[in-house]
């Protein structure tokens, strides 16, 4: 198993690799040019030439992407063409908002969506079914935007609970930390929230009919500890593997939530920059989040071996 | 629509600004507290003289402090200058500091600190570069006392030094004013009101200034960029916020005290919140930009340029782009309306739509056929709504349109090719500046006749260039009056650009915070929080 984690984690390199070449190729096919942006309006063509050369965006393809990866592979993803602050420093302003956000989704997702998935399995065709899979449908179908300034509207403005805006660091104070962070996690839970539920309804519906359920009812266990302990176990791959998923799309989807919550989170960071060509931010950022990605892959793959030993790779 | 007559116009713009211009109740004086303030963009670059960006010099008119101001009735005034004073020929310039200025890092202001500052800001702006081409030498004297020696006449000085708007001014220590101008400044010292908080800056979320405590403001009232600069805030955060409704909730909220700049639409629900209020801070206003790029097939034809003037519709145009007419006014000139120079000279063409004269022009012009490039900003409302008005009018004349939608930053790069609109180029893009840049002759691009050094769209118009060299050699205010009056009608006959109106910005704050100035930028002295 050790070996497996080593073998993965060592295959997570050439996978970076492709990574870093597509963002890097992309981003120069894409129209824009930040020397023309930081001319400004005063610039000559002779000053736009002169600042191209200075970011070495003159240079061919093959010399600007050595230059990069040789950078990257120091532990240096370069500096922002517009603030001058290194890109690790304007990724560690932000990581903690989208990170903070990101989990506390994923533990309303889940702590929601898995339980009414079962109760929705277990009671099939029953008002309770018909009313989880009602907000199913609906929590995929409301945009994120529109539920977040529902919410906002609600619980901040007209019932004051809440906060409108803005992240408020956990070392200020609990409190602040949590009552910031409840909208927009609760925002970009709701669609995945939904997604988990349906899943977790589907998965365990090919379980409750099987011979030991069955088996298990018959010896007079209750009905939470065979729908826990017998068939949510059972039936949890496809749960996890969706979660894992999620994860990785709540990173993405996060990026709305941040602009209606106003939380300086990566993904403003990365919208930010790319309207601006920021070049070394976007690399920066979408490598470290496609690495996070690998990473979430890698965790559900291990999780899917604790879960089911008869898994092996 | 019939055209407004001056006097109609100044009885209108005076009647608008009775009635949206009330200054701010008087401020309560009361001394402390954190001012939350939600700036119209994100700041990323810090260095005022090397972006022209307005949220670089709103941010720099907190750190910094300029030599000369410009008040509420664009009266350039000292700042950081004590006394000065003009030798006879009107050759020499001698200005002795005011005492107790102080950097922020605690060192005394010198002048040898000033004379860099200068001679940086003159190798990047319009102003300062045509001054530095009429000046000998700028040079300490002694601690607190500098010179500005002439090489050839030059009229507005006072005006350069004390310009409002990008690039201004701002004095920097000599350490830092040594950074070549093409180079980003490494270290934010000044000697303004306010000291930036560098360790609490974080790019696209909150930027921090806390009050100056050396600060020592002028004993006069305060008025623009001028006057007393009297800190009564302990502390000022600027908050970046790119969804509206986000912004026009937390000030509903409490959550911030002032929003730089919110949507016209957003503004009736503000006014009708009880504890907030609106003000127009910015008494110019900005002016819309039509501009045709001389170098391609139609418009290097003048007769085709003429027919954009021809089918100038500015209400259309306002009534597109803006929505509301109390926030906008026609201005048929070239120069700010609100300004020293604004003039009608020349500018008949867009007093009064002509599309019959449009449509002969472009026949008398031999176009092809071929389509015009007309850029389409999608992602600014305005000038996205400009565009289509200029499709519409276009095609009316009898022109062939292509319009090409992008975003502003694709379009910075767009506007800078000079390739034919075939390759990658274009015909006709659309911008907007504030009335403070295009003022006058000195300041507004729009009126460069550089060629290749001028604005995108490369009009080369020598006998402009000329009379821009001829107004700031001119020393008397009629005689530069009626230079600008030339450089006006040159302008619209070649059509370098053809503006579309005016408009006015107003800003949004809570009932408790006092004390606003008008000005082209958010000031924050005078400024307290009840």
């Amino acid at each position: 198993m050790l070996a497996e984690v080593l073998r993965r984690l060592l295959a997570t390199i050439p996978v970076m690799g492709v990574v870093a070449l597509a963002v890097f190729a992309l981003l120069h096919v894409t129209p824009g040019d930040p020397a023309v942006i930081i001319a400004g309006d005063y610039a000559t063509t002779d000053d736009i030439a002169r600042i191209r050369t200075r970011l070495g965006l003159d240079q061919p393809f093959h010399t600007q992407v050595a230059i990069w990866l040789g950078r990257v592979v120091r532990g240096d993803l370069g500096t922002s063409i517009f603030s001058g602050l290194p890109v690790s420093t304007l990724i560690g302003q932000r990581a903690a908002t989208t990170i903070w956000l990101t989990l506390f989704a994923m533990l309303i997702s889940v702590g929601v969506g898995v339980p009414i998935g079962v109760v929705a399995a277990w009671r099939k065709g029953s008002w309770l079914d018909r009313a989880v899979m009602v907000f199913a449908v609906s929590g995929f179908s409301m945009p994120t935007f529109w539920l977040g300034f529902i919410l906002v509207y609600v619980f901040a403005i007209t019932a004051g609970w809440l906060p409108v805006q803005g992240y408020a660091p956990l070392a200020g104070g609990v409190g602040s930390f949590l009552s910031h962070l409840i909208l927009p996690a609760l925002t970009l839970s709701v669609v995945y929230m939904a997604l988990i539920a349906r899943m977790t309804r589907a998965s365990m519906l090919g379980v409750l009919d099987e011979d030991y359920i069955r088996t298990a009812f018959a010896k007079g266990l209750a009905p939470s500890g065979v729908l826990v302990r017998h068939a949510l176990k059972n039936a949890s791959l496809p749960i996890v593997t969706i979660i894992g998923i999620g994860f990785a799309l709540l990173i993405g989807g996060a990026v709305v939530t941040e602009s209606v919550f106003a939380l300086p989170g990566l993904g403003r960071l990365t919208v930010d920059a790319i309207v601006r060509r920021d070049y070394p931010v976007i690399q920066g950022v979408l490598l470290v989040v496609s690495g996070a990605y690998v990473m979430i892959n890698l965790i559900v793959d291990v999780l899917y071996v604790v879960l089911d030993p008869r898994i092996r790779y | 629509m019939r055209p407004l007559s001056r006097r109609q116009f100044l009885a209108g713009a005076g009647a608008t600004a009775a009635a949206t211009l009330a200054p701010t109740r008087a401020p309560a004086q009361k001394s402390g507290g954190t001012l939350r303030f939600v700036a119209q963009a994100d700041l990323k670059i810090l260095d005022p003289v090397w972006t022209t960006a307005y949220i670089t010099r709103n941010h720099s008119y907190l750190v910094y402090d300029t030599l000369f101001g410009t008040d509420e009735k664009l009266q350039v005034r000292p700042q950081m200058v004590d006394k000065h004073s003009v030798s006879k020929d009107g050759m020499k310039y001698t200005f002795t500091l005011r005492d107790g200025l102080k950097w922020h890092d605690g060192q005394p202001v010198v002048a040898e600190d000033c004379a860099e500052s200068l001679k940086r800001w003159m190798k990047k702006d319009r102003f300062g570069r045509l001054l530095a081409a009429h000046t000998a030498k700028v040079a300490p004297v002694d601690r607190k006392t500098l010179t500005l020696e002439l090489g050839e006449r030059f009229g507005p000085v006072l005006e350069a030094l004390g310009k409002p708007s990008s690039n201004v001014p701002f004095m920097m220590p000599a350490r830092i004013a040594a950074t070549s101008a093409d180079e980003q400044i490494k270290e934010i010292v000044g000697s303004g009101p306010f000291r930036f908080a560098k360790d609490e800056w974080q790019p696209g979320n909150q930027v921090v200034y806390v009050k100056h405590a050396d600060y020592v403001p002028r004993n006069e009232a305060p008025s623009g960029s001028a006057g007393g600069k009297k800190v009564l805030l302990d502390k000022v955060i600027w908050r970046y916020m790119p969804d509206a409704a986000t912004a026009s909730a937390a000030l509903a909220a409490g959550e911030i005290d002032w929003w730089e700049i919110p949507p016209i639409d957003f503004v009736p629900k503000i006014e009708q919140t009880a504890s907030l209020t609106t003000f127009l801070p910015d008494p110019l206003g900005t002016q819309g930009w039509l501009r045709p790029n001389h170098l391609h097939p139609p418009f290097n034809n003048k007769k085709a340029r003429q027919a954009l003037v021809a089918m100038m519709n500015q209400e259309m145009y306002l009534q597109a782009a803006i929505g509301v007419p109390k926030y906008y006014r026609s201005c048929p000139g070239v120069f700010a309306c609100a300004g020293p120079y604004a003039s009608k000279a020349g500018a008949e063409g867009l007093v009064k739509q002509n599309l019959e004269r449009a449509r002969q022009l472009v026949k008398e012009s031999g176009y092809d056929g071929r389509p015009v490039t007309v850029v389409h900003v999608t992602d600014i409302g305005f000038l996205s709504g400009a565009a289509l008005v200029t499709r519409e009018l276009l095609t009316a004349a009898g022109f062939n349109v292509d319009l090409k939608a992008m975003d502003w930053s694709t379009n910075l790069a767009v506007r800078a090719k000079k390739d034919p609109p075939d390759k990658g180029g274009w015909n006709i893009l659309h911008t907007w500046w504030m009335a403070a840049d295009v003022m006058h002759p000195a300041v507004h691009f729009g009126v460069s006749g550089a060629g290749p050094g001028a604005w995108f769209g490369w009009p080369e118009i020598p006998q402009l260039e000329k009379l821009i060299t001829d107004f700031v050699r001119a020393t008397d205010q009629p005689h530069r009056k009626q230079l600008a009056e030339e450089i006006q009608k040159i302008a619209l006959d070649e059509v370098a650009y053809v503006p579309w109106g005016e408009w006015f910005l107003p800003t949004a704050f809570r009932k408790n915070v006092n004390g606003i100035l008008k000005f082209i930028a958010p000031l924050f002295w005078n400024v307290s929080i009840a």
